[in-house]
């Protein structure tokens, strides 16, 4: 309980809190050569993120349509469910300050999540535009978790796909 | 010997794959394809790393041989008349995949009905004994005239 945002009296400057959580943020998503090929940038509003994949004609599957590949938004979904469920297993130790990001020798030790199993289901065509994505990490054990989430273009409303995964837990 | 017409089918639905952007953007390579059966591989590349301390490919990565293979085993499907949709499609990654080494992948259009096909897949790296992954994928079907006319 010696962290500093659990600490009593007078909170962290904003910009404190900002920057902490942004170098949490940068710390996972950085450096995946993955992430950086498809483009994909997460904005974060207190602990929620969105994934962001905006379109690039390499994304394309159906040229005709044309459509995304049904590959990058599967992609993108796992992307944003691993990213998802890291950042909510780190979100407390990043808080509390149990964590320093800083430091070389944790960014060495941060181990992603290993995908057991995904299943997407495609609900409309991907269009030629920018896609958003949310996951929610629906069960997270010690040793298993199950992530849902779901990618939508134009209307929040609408998902054009969405996908359930389980996933093995790393070991500390 | 495949007659005539399916060889410069068999070449039409290679180049068609081959030429797929996203496929292209990963260096996918088709392999075998015909009779619902489609074998496409692709060479490792550093970009497609899913976690830079360990090297291995991110499994969308895989996932997006799967899908592009599964959709060719559709396409090449003696019934199939239309370009095709995946559906749904859930991945299983028994194993990760070896850096450095090139991904195949099988798939196998198993049954169609009216409106969809069914697909099964595997992928491995160079040891084929031990697959990387495996699919089951339903994808959107449509017959060509000849089948739809009730031969």
């Amino acid at each position: 309980m010696t962290g500093p945002s659990k600490r009593r009296g007078r909170p962290e400057p904003m910009q404190v809190v900002k920057g902490r959580r942004d170098r949490a943020l940068r710390a996972l998503v950085d450096g995946v050569p993955w992430i950086a090929f498809l483009g994909i940038r997460f904005e974060r509003h207190g602990d929620e993120l969105t994934a962001v994949m905006p379109y690039q004609e390499k994304l394309i599957g159906n040229p005709m349509l044309p459509a995304l590949h049904g590959g990058a938004t599967a992609g993108f979904l796992e992307t944003a469910a691993i990213i998802e469920l890291s950042w909510s297993t780190l979100w407390e130790d990043v808080e509390s300050g149990a964590i320093d990001l800083n430091d070389p020798a944790v960014l060495e030790g941060l181990k992603f999540p290993k995908t057991i199993d995904f299943t997407v289901d495609y609900l409309r065509t991907g269009l030629p535009r920018d896609a958003y994505a949310r996951a929610r990490v629906t069960r997270s054990g010690r040793r298993y978790a199950s992530v849902h989430v779901e990618a939508w273009q134009d209307n929040r409303a609408r998902p054009f796909a969405q996908a359930t995964g389980h996933f093995l837990m790393p070991s500390t | 010997m495949a007659p005539p017409h399916d060889s410069d089918r068999v070449k039409r639905a290679k180049q068609f794959i081959e030429a797929i952007p996203y496929s292209r953007a990963l260096g996918m390579q088709v392999e075998e394809i015909g009779d619902g059966r489609a074998v496409i591989s692709m060479p490792y590349s550093e970009q497609l790393v899913g976690d830079p301390r360990t090297g291995v490919l991110h499994g969308g990565v895989v996932s997006a041989l799967m899908d592009t293979c599964g959709g060719g085993a559709v396409v090449c499907h003696p019934r199939s008349g239309a370009p095709t949709a995946t559906i749904d499609l859930r991945i299983d990654y028994m194993r990760p995949a070896r850096p450095g080494e090139r991904l195949t992948a099988e798939a196998i259009c198993y049954h169609v009905t009216r409106s969809v096909a069914f697909v099964r897949a595997t992928a491995w790296d160079a040891d084929k004994d031990r697959p990387v992954a495996a699919v089951t994928g339903a994808f959107t079907f449509e017959m060509s005239n000849s089948e739809e006319g009730g031969q």
